[in-house]
């Protein structure tokens, strides 16, 4: 009976600990603190998003009053639009390289750095290095090494294979920009996975080469699947970048010439001669619901680890 | 001695990654140097005969002073917002129970990961038709203002940061704050004097990122701001390479003296600058 009552009271005791008491100039505080990021985000992110999407319904060009077309301008995209076709393909493209390529890449430096090693900053950083320059400035280096007149690669080939025109051929200069972007993108992985390998129990690599398994066995049996948080931002990362490129190939062409990707058309059609806000709307449109689908993995992701 | 072997084959393996990584990057800084008549004869992959540091002149002539300090005015008022409102939010939402938390943190979580092109168009027209008084923006309106790039900047990076920084408040102990309610603190005070002290480590790593990223920024200020004078310096550059687009060496030396600042901040401050891209990737 005793022991009933004073646990009932230590609960009491506890319950009233959570409960905080808001002065009023707490409640002002925390309200405008809240609400001015908030309403930031909001008026210039998500309401910016859901116009583009109305928009993408209109027949809008910036001048004259638009009217509500329908599927119109998705319809004209896919069939009537000579960039479109080859700018998915592009993205895709970049999407397979960047995730079989680059990443990998990327994880096989982190589990090579992953260890005692002299010099391992110097590794590191060299590596890195391409992540912190700006895209304009790796643009200009994308030039000096790929450029048929001037560039590098040309002067290794030597005349005798002859100049190959990396960045102006339109069946080629999609790889050199692929090479650019997984230069970047393989830095960036190597530092996530980095930091993750590093949160990896070293007792379970232990316990698995005590029980015999090889080094390549004891990495994707035990150490991967153990990566899996980093795997999934990672995976995100990859995605969005794919989507999202655009920077390296605006810097280099503008775009065109077998460079043609989502984003740029985007861009095109919006600012520039052309103004056609509503068609270009439609393009971010389709943008955004590529990016839609790992924005959600991402964002539940968030949420479970949120609630743990 | 197999181990020896293994440990000389990945030495020998990284250095030559490592080499060929750095190989554009010195590539450029060395076609910085050399004059433009030897290059014309015999190509950027030749050796020197002599080395000039005449482009770095003429490059910091072309004004680039000016466009440096454009970028600061753009990235240190941003960043100040950037980590004030994502510190905040993160103290609010970490110690508080507020309805709709959860909710707040995904909304500015997701914010981050939207591609531009999205955004882009309605802001642009938005941007056009707000007005700002002339001693903020000479275009009087937020288009083609640094308030305008401020803001959008802002506004995106804030998601990230605070996706990071809730994590990292949740690892302060309630003792702390509760001591200090106690105490009879305001959550102001609280923020004040007990969060952020403590977030120090995780402020500096998230600024070092920002400051990266706003500074090597070149769409939202491509597409939201039309004086040239005005443009930060990343988006200058580009633009010098649209005018010198067969000086390639004046072009070079511009290249080396944008992307310096970045370079250096992250070798100086390596360590801040992984702990803030891993701080939000792996679980605290």
């Amino acid at each position: 009976m005793v022991r009933k009552s004073s646990h009932r009271a230590a609960h009491r005791v506890v319950r009233r600990r959570r409960v905080r008491r808001l002065t009023g100039r707490d409640r002002l505080v925390l309200g405008v603190g809240l609400a001015v990021p908030t309403l930031l985000a909001v008026a210039l992110i998500w309401a910016p998003t859901l116009a583009s999407v109305t928009l993408s319904f209109t027949d809008f060009n910036g001048v004259t009053d638009p009217h509500l077309v329908g599927l119109r301008n998705y319809h004209d995209l896919v069939s009537a639009y000579p960039p479109f076709w080859p700018a998915v393909r592009h993205n895709l493209l970049w999407l397979a390289f960047l995730g079989l390529v680059a990443t990998p890449l990327g994880l096989l430096f982190a589990v090579l750095l992953d260890r005692e090693l002299r010099g391992k900053r110097f590794y590191q950083s060299a590596i890195y290095l391409p992540v912190v320059l700006s895209l304009a400035v790796v643009g200009f280096i994308a030039q000096l090494v790929f450029s048929r007149d001037y560039g590098a690669v040309n002067a290794l080939l030597g005349p005798g294979r002859g100049p190959v025109d990396f960045l102006g051929d339109p069946s080629i200069n999609i790889w050199a920009m692929l090479a650019a972007a997984a230069w970047r993108h393989a830095g960036y992985v190597m530092i996530l996975y980095l930091a993750g390998l590093k949160a990896v129990d070293p007792g379970l690599k232990e316990a698995a080469q005590l029980d015999g398994a090889g080094p390549v066995q004891t990495f994707t049996r035990v150490v991967f699947p153990v990566l899996r948080p980093v795997n999934v931002v990672v995976a995100v990362i990859t995605v969005i970048e794919a989507l999202r490129a655009f920077d390296i190939v605006y810097a280099v062409n503008q775009g065109r010439n077998g460079l043609e990707l989502l984003s740029v058309l985007v861009t095109q059609n919006i600012v520039g001669e052309a103004s056609r806000i509503g068609f270009g709307s439609a393009i971010a449109v389709v943008l955004l619901l590529g990016s839609l689908g790992f924005v959600v993995v991402y964002t539940t992701y968030v949420l479970r680890e949120d609630r743990a | 001695m197999r181990r020896r072997l293994t440990r000389l084959v990945l030495h020998l393996f990284l250095t030559g990654v490592a080499l060929t990584w750095l190989a554009p990057v010195l590539l450029a800084g060395y076609a910085s140097l050399r004059p433009y008549a030897e290059t014309a004869r015999d190509g950027y992959f030749s050796w020197p005969h002599t080395l000039t540091l005449r482009y770095y002149r003429q490059a910091w002539d072309a004004d680039l002073p000016r466009y440096f300090g454009n970028t600061l005015l753009i990235a240190v008022p941003a960043i100040v917002l950037i980590l004030f409102f994502a510190s905040f939010v993160a103290f609010a939402v970490g110690r508080y129970r507020i309805p709709g938390g959860r909710a707040l943190i995904v909304l500015f979580a997701a914010g981050n990961l939207l591609p531009p092109q999205v955004v882009v168009t309605p802001l642009y027209t938005v941007y056009t038709k707000i007005p700002l008084p002339s001693w903020m923006s000479d275009s009087l309106t937020l288009y083609d203002s640094y308030w305008g790039l401020i803001a959008i900047h802002v506004a995106f990076q804030t998601g990230f940061c605070v996706f990071v920084l809730v994590n990292y408040v949740r690892t302060i102990p309630v003792e702390l704050t509760e001591a200090a309610t106690v105490d009879g603190a305001s959550a102001w005070r609280q923020y004040r004097q007990v969060i952020l002290p403590l977030c120090r480590p995780a402020l500096a790593a998230l600024g070092t990122l920002e400051f990266a990223w706003i500074y090597n920024d070149f769409l939202w200020a491509l597409v939201l701001m039309s004086t040239g004078d005005k443009l930060p310096v990343t988006s200058a550059l580009n633009n010098l390479r649209g005018q010198f687009f067969t000086d390639y060496n004046l072009l070079a030396a511009g290249s080396v003296l944008v992307a310096a600042p970045t370079v250096l901040v992250f070798l100086l401050l390596q360590r801040q600058f992984i702990a803030g891209l891993t701080l939000g990737a792996s679980k605290g």
